[in-house]
């Protein structure tokens, strides 16, 4: 990940933003964010009424919120691709709440690990988060979402400077391998969800990549043909 | 066996009431108050009753210290089964591809005389007891849970092995078209466990037909199962179509599929931890606090003994 690119794709954010602001489909945001709670509703309503969570509603209830966690995570990778390959701009404006979502996913399974799962016996919780490989990763992953949680607002893109922002946040997708391997280990023989996660997320990451390289090449060409002092490269957008 | 207690009173166990703590516990954890809110009857009829035709039952025995048992319930639709599905609920979902009548069980090997049995003829031969047995998974949970079933003991003398069988082979039904988590390659089909002859030969070793004085459901191995409380549940072999007695140590699945995980004795051994989890505590099915795990889940004063020459290390 993450050679350092120009700052070419920069000046796109802050109209971007401002559009996000007053444009079409107001509700497009509130509506990922109610859907995105449906399956916290769904567990709430489940763990209070019988038998919805079954014989080990703790065991479920961590399984459940672990799922979600990471399928926000990958969903929340997908709108870069889909604006470049398919042009798509409305799912880069639910992206946020996307990325919000996993990492509220991700505090509620581990608090329901903390204090429901092993109701703060912090010596138990420190043998796992120490010798644990399957606990250290996933905790790792919740480690990764912090500061992505915390640059997420407006301010802090602006304070970061989008293409420094856009460099942390590809810290989605380390978090992203990290939670497919905490998940891999988590089960005890069928890999098969932990692996179409991971197919998910590799997916995106190529089609990441492979977009890298269709713009780089897209660049070079005009920079070649100039034979004056290019100093307006920038000028020459293709698009 | 010195606690052995003949005839102690099955509780019809009224499952709601540790049913209900569980839920609040997590409805105050989750939902605040609102789980106190809701009517008590509304939850109550969520639990039922054992069903199933009624087994004739002998000799009853409580080995699990008086422990109220886990509620039919969730003995029945907790289940790892992977042959109907490797998620909990999918054995009691997909119980029905399942046909456990008629059903012969074939006994060959270092046998005198090798032969196949009717599973109900099997249940006349030798008497069917209740035992109630602690059950601990290698996941780090546990039930109390009320078998029916035929002494293993019982069985390997019945079948009169030579000098030879050193060791006792269960091997599972094996036809995707009953038993459809099959098509799927998740483990080495069909299941293999095994014991050694001496403890199959151990009193509390027992052949289960039945559950809660009723025939085994089919997602708890009908119509026939292997279990041994003293160690980790999967070494509970289901819908056992094969009993061979043999000289070597049989080759057994989970063994297989992660030796490291997974040992071929499986002891509950607290002292042991899975590699990515403690086996120190467990989760009592129904119970809110994890509670410490024993060592041969308690049962060390029966079963210590057949393990005296080797390394502790080893016992997982």
């Amino acid at each position: 990940m993450g050679a350092p690119t120009p700052a070419t794709p920069a000046p796109a954010a802050e109209p971007r933003a401002a559009r996000r602001k007053q444009g079409a489909w107001p509700w497009l945001v509130p509506l990922a964010w109610a859907a995105g709670l449906l399956p916290l509703a769904k567990l709430v309503y489940d763990g209070v009424l019988t038998p919805g969570l079954g014989a080990n509603p703790i065991e479920k209830a961590l399984n459940r919120l672990g799922f979600w966690t990471l399928t926000f995570l990958t969903l929340s990778l997908v709108p870069t691709p889909a604006k470049a390959f398919l042009g798509l701009s409305w799912p880069v404006r639910i992206r946020r709440a996307l990325g919000l979502l996993a990492f509220l996913y991700a505090c509620l399974h581990f608090t329901t690990y903390v204090a429901v799962d092993q109701f703060f016996d912090w010596q138990v919780i420190g043998a796992d988060l120490t010798k644990r490989p399957f606990i250290i990763v996933g905790f790792a992953t919740l480690l990764v979402l912090v500061p992505l949680a915390l640059t997420s607002t407006d301010a802090m893109v602006r304070r970061l400077g989008y293409l420094r922002w856009k460099q942390l946040h590809r810290l989605a997708y380390a978090a992203g391998a990290l939670a497919i391997v905490h998940f891999l280990w988590r089960v005890k023989r069928d890999h098969t969800r932990p692996l179409l996660f991971g197919a998910a997320i590799g997916t995106l990451f190529a089609l990441r990549g492979l977009e890298a390289l269709r713009r780089r090449a897209r660049r070079r060409p005009p920079v070649v043909a100039s034979t004056g002092p290019s100093l307006s490269g920038r000028d020459a957008k293709p698009d | 066996m010195a606690s052995f207690r003949p005839d102690v009173r099955e509780s019809e166990v009224t499952p709601e009431r540790l049913y209900l703590r569980r839920r609040e516990f997590l409805a105050l954890g989750a939902a605040g108050a609102i789980g106190a809110l809701l009517p008590r009857a509304a939850r109550a009829a969520a639990a039922s009753e054992p069903s199933g035709a009624a087994l004739p039952v002998g000799k009853k025995a409580d080995l699990a210290g008086g422990e109220q048992p886990t509620p039919w319930r969730d003995v029945t639709t907790y289940n790892n089964f992977y042959e109907l599905g490797v998620d909990k609920e999918d054995p009691s979902r997909n119980a029905g591809s399942l046909r456990p009548r008629p059903w012969t069980v074939q006994v060959d090997g270092e046998v005198k005389r090798p032969q196949t049995l009717d599973v109900d003829a099997l249940v006349k031969l030798l008497p069917v007891e209740e035992r109630i047995y602690r059950m601990r998974c290698v996941e780090a949970w546990s039930m109390v849970i009320p078998w029916d079933g035929i002494p293993l003991a019982d069985f390997v003398k019945r079948m009169e092995p030579t000098s030879k069988a050193k060791y006792v082979k269960f091997t599972t039904l094996e036809d995707p078209a009953q038993l459809p988590g099959q098509r799927r390659h998740v483990l080495e089909w069909p299941y293999v466990e095994g014991l050694r002859i001496d403890e199959a030969m151990n009193p509390l070793a027992l052949l289960a037909v039945g559950l809660y004085g009723r025939v085994l459901p089919n997602q708890n191995g009908a119509p026939l199962r292997l279990v041994t409380p003293w160690k980790y549940g999967f070494k509970g072999a289901k819908s056992i179509v094969r009993i061979t007695f043999t000289e070597e140590q049989p080759r057994t699945t989970w063994n297989l599929a992660a030796p490291d995980e997974y040992g071929f004795y499986a002891n509950v051994n607290p002292a042991v931890d899975h590699p990515r989890w403690s086996q120190a505590r467990e989760r009592r099915i129904g119970e809110f606090f994890r509670r410490k795990t024993l060592p041969f889940n308690g049962y060390g004063d029966q079963v210590a003994q057949l393990y005296a020459g080797l390394d502790p290390r080893k016992l997982y």
